[in-house]
């Protein structure tokens, strides 16, 4: 029997957990203000993503690209779409893929000058400073989470604005903007880091100190994006991920992904 | 000059300039004209490290048979060997420099070593190895200098600098100087062999990747490194080898042959178990990179190249044309330059195949994809770093002793 909007609607809402009166943003930018109270060793940051209201628009990916000024080729939070069934039963499965930050990283070990580290939040970064761009840890994530930052621009090879002299390639200055991430500011020039570095979702650690949600979670049109740190028990996050049809992606492999899927 | 010297150096002379365009674009543009990326992170210079690598761990080896082992057939081309690893180790390192995004920074690898990462390991196995094999050269080659310092010219004066003043050759420092070079042959052995195992272990360690996580890998990097190494010096001993066309010569060479197609046995045996083993299992996901190798886009690169020219074409004209050192020199060849094949296909299909479903297509931009064909400049960067070191080796032969020909004056005044 074919589902009406409205029942659809039913469904979530009856299906939504405690305390849905109030826009999840608002409960979790609360939960977040507690949770940056807390020493750093004490959150456990904690991504859950519903897919069943994930609509594919990519607004995550995009304002993620936007908040961290990424380049071409470097992307950290994609969104796979698969079709299922056979007509006229078909549907799309939308799959947002941001960085695991997995208890057990194959990408930390690998690396061979400890760039890549577990922070005592949990976070899995690079410190871009150190980083060789050897690229070990693009090869050791089961999750193509790791991108490489190559040094491209947007505009370098397209032909120029009239400004500019004729058929020289010309680069904005917006994709020039300095990137805010891990709390310093990374001015994007030819030959400085973060070029020739590995780069990968962070949860907007430079967002999470200033009390902000990562860019992925405010911007999802969907409210699918949940974020916060699941020590804490009357955070969002802590309620969602206790739900009996929560999974992980890869979960056999052992490496706890703080990332979680509602299915 | 021998025709077939004057023509490695043509070759190396115009590698060397056609490349210096490549070079130019990588160090004036970085990484953007190149097919590597985020989701095939590694590509031909990777494939091309870990063949010369081989190269090097395989001629080095090659020449512990004769300080090690005092294997008397090969005791002539003993400094061949080493001065071939040398300059294999030479290029290999520079094509994985030239590949790091940040090769300025290469230096932290020994500062902040994590010895957890293989790759850290790397660093200072490489370095240990290094060192061993110049000082071991420098042994070897020791004596010959001495005798050299009375050549005219720039060559005399070479000698003479390179002796570092220890110009005694009485029986008794040459008696020293050969037990030191049986240890450091016998302590480079199972160095060599935990370099090059190291790197297969650097591919194997990694879980993520199905087609690279077997404990075969350190093993066939190994065997695969004597193949290319072994083969490739049949053919350095029968262009370079002392007293050219003497019986000797010919025998050095063809007893470096069998070696080689000994070897090459071995290799394709271990193949046949990786494959055999991997296309039994029923995981499809674990067999993607096997059968992206066997019947994928590039399925001619094994069946055609390293199949056919490089195991049955050798094994081939080594069963026919056996008692020619010429020909068996070739079927070398064949098999050395056929490996680089064998090195590129771990490297590539290990990656090529997506971890995730549909991320290919999820989000796209240069280097997200799971294509991968080296550009032009990727090829010309490695022509002119196999090119430099082709022409290290030419000068090398020239103004060191590293062949003493039994009668007349010596290589270099041939």
């Amino acid at each position: 029997m074919p589902v009406t909007t409205q029942e659809q609607i039913q469904f979530i809402v009856a299906d939504a957990p405690v305390g849905t009166s109030e826009d999840p943003l608002v409960r979790m930018q609360e939960d977040l203000r507690r949770a940056i109270k807390k020493p750093e060793n004490q959150r456990h940051w904690v991504m859950a993503l519903d897919l069943r209201k994930c609509v594919g628009c990519s607004a995550c990916t995009i304002a993620c690209v936007v908040e961290n000024k990424l380049p071409p080729g470097v992307v950290y939070r994609p969104v796979l779409e698969e079709e299922l069934g056979t007509y006229p039963n078909v549907t799309r499965r939308f799959v947002p893929r941001p960085c695991m930050q997995c208890e057990n990283p194959p990408c930390v070990n690998v690396c061979p000058v400890n760039a890549t580290f577990k922070r005592p939040d949990g976070i899995v970064a690079v410190n871009y400073n150190d980083c060789i761009g050897c690229r070990y840890c693009l090869t050791a994530c089961p999750y193509s989470a790791c991108t490489f930052d190559s040094g491209r621009f947007y505009l370098e090879g397209t032909p120029g604005t009239p400004t500019s002299l004729v058929g020289r390639p010309k680069v904005e200055s917006y994709e020039k903007l300095a990137a805010y991430e891990y709390g310093q500011s990374w001015e994007r020039k030819h030959d400085d880091s973060p070029v020739g570095n590995a780069r990968k979702c962070q949860f907007c650690s430079h967002r999470l100190n200033a009390g902000m949600l990562p860019a992925c979670a405010t911007t999802c049109i969907g409210r699918a994006t949940y974020f916060g740190d699941a020590s804490d028990h009357d955070s969002l996050v802590a309620q969602l991920i206790a739900l009996p049809n929560v999974m992980r992606l890869k979960e056999e492999i052992g490496t706890e992904p703080k990332v979680y899927y509602l299915v | 000059m021998k025709k077939r010297e004057q023509f490695l150096w043509l070759v190396g002379i115009v590698g060397f300039i056609a490349g210096l365009y490549g070079m130019y674009d990588r160090l004036t543009t970085g990484h953007i004209n190149v097919s590597y990326g985020s989701y095939i992170p590694w590509g031909l210079w990777i494939g091309a490290y870990i063949y010369l690598v081989g190269i090097s761990a395989g001629a080095f080896l090659i020449s512990a048979l004769v300080y090690a082992f005092g294997i008397k057939k090969l005791e002539k081309i003993g400094k061949l060997a080493l001065f071939t690893a040398v300059v294999s180790l030479g290029i290999a390192m520079l094509s994985v420099l030239i590949d790091l995004g940040r090769p300025e920074r290469v230096w932290r690898v020994m500062d902040a070593t994590n010895f957890g990462s293989m790759m850290g390991w790397m660093f200072w196995l490489y370095t240990t190895y290094f060192i061993l094999l110049l000082v071991e050269l420098w042994l070897a080659l020791r004596a010959d200098l001495v005798a050299w310092i009375a050549r005219p010219g720039f060559v005399g004066s070479l000698a003479k600098f390179l002796t570092f003043g220890q110009t005694d050759v009485s029986a008794n420092t040459l008696a020293r100087d050969k037990k030191f070079l049986r240890v450091l042959g016998t302590v480079g052995v199972p160095l060599a062999i935990a370099f090059h195992g190291g790197v297969g272990a650097l591919f194997g360690v990694v879980g993520a990747r199905a087609y690279w996580n077997t404990g075969l890998t350190p093993i066939m990097f190994l065997v695969g490194a004597l193949t290319s190494g072994g083969a490739l010096l049949t053919f350095v001993t029968f262009v370079f080898g002392p007293n050219h066309g003497s019986r000797e010569h010919q025998d050095t060479v063809l007893f470096l042959g069998r070696i080689a197609l000994g070897l090459l046995l071995l290799d394709i045996l271990l193949e046949w178990a990786e494959y055999s083993i991997g296309l039994y299992s029923a995981i499809p996901a674990d067999v993607a990179s096997m059968k992206l190798v066997l019947f994928g886009q590039f399925a001619w690169v094994f069946w055609g190249v390293h199949i056919g020219l490089g195991v049955v074409v050798p094994i081939l004209l080594m069963l026919w044309k056996g008692k020619s050192a010429a020909w068996v020199a070739f079927a070398g060849l064949l098999i050395a330059i056929t490996f680089f094949t064998v090195r590129l296909n771990i490297v590539i299909p290990g990656l090529a195949v997506p971890e995730m479903q549909g991320l290919g297509e999820a989000f796209t931009g240069p280097g997200l994809t799971f294509d991968y064909l080296p550009t032009l400049t990727e090829w010309l960067v490695q022509i002119w770093a196999v090119s430099a070191g082709l022409l290290a080796f030419l000068v090398g032969y020239r103004v060191l002793p590293i062949v003493r020909e039994q009668s007349g004056a010596g290589a270099a005044a041939e």
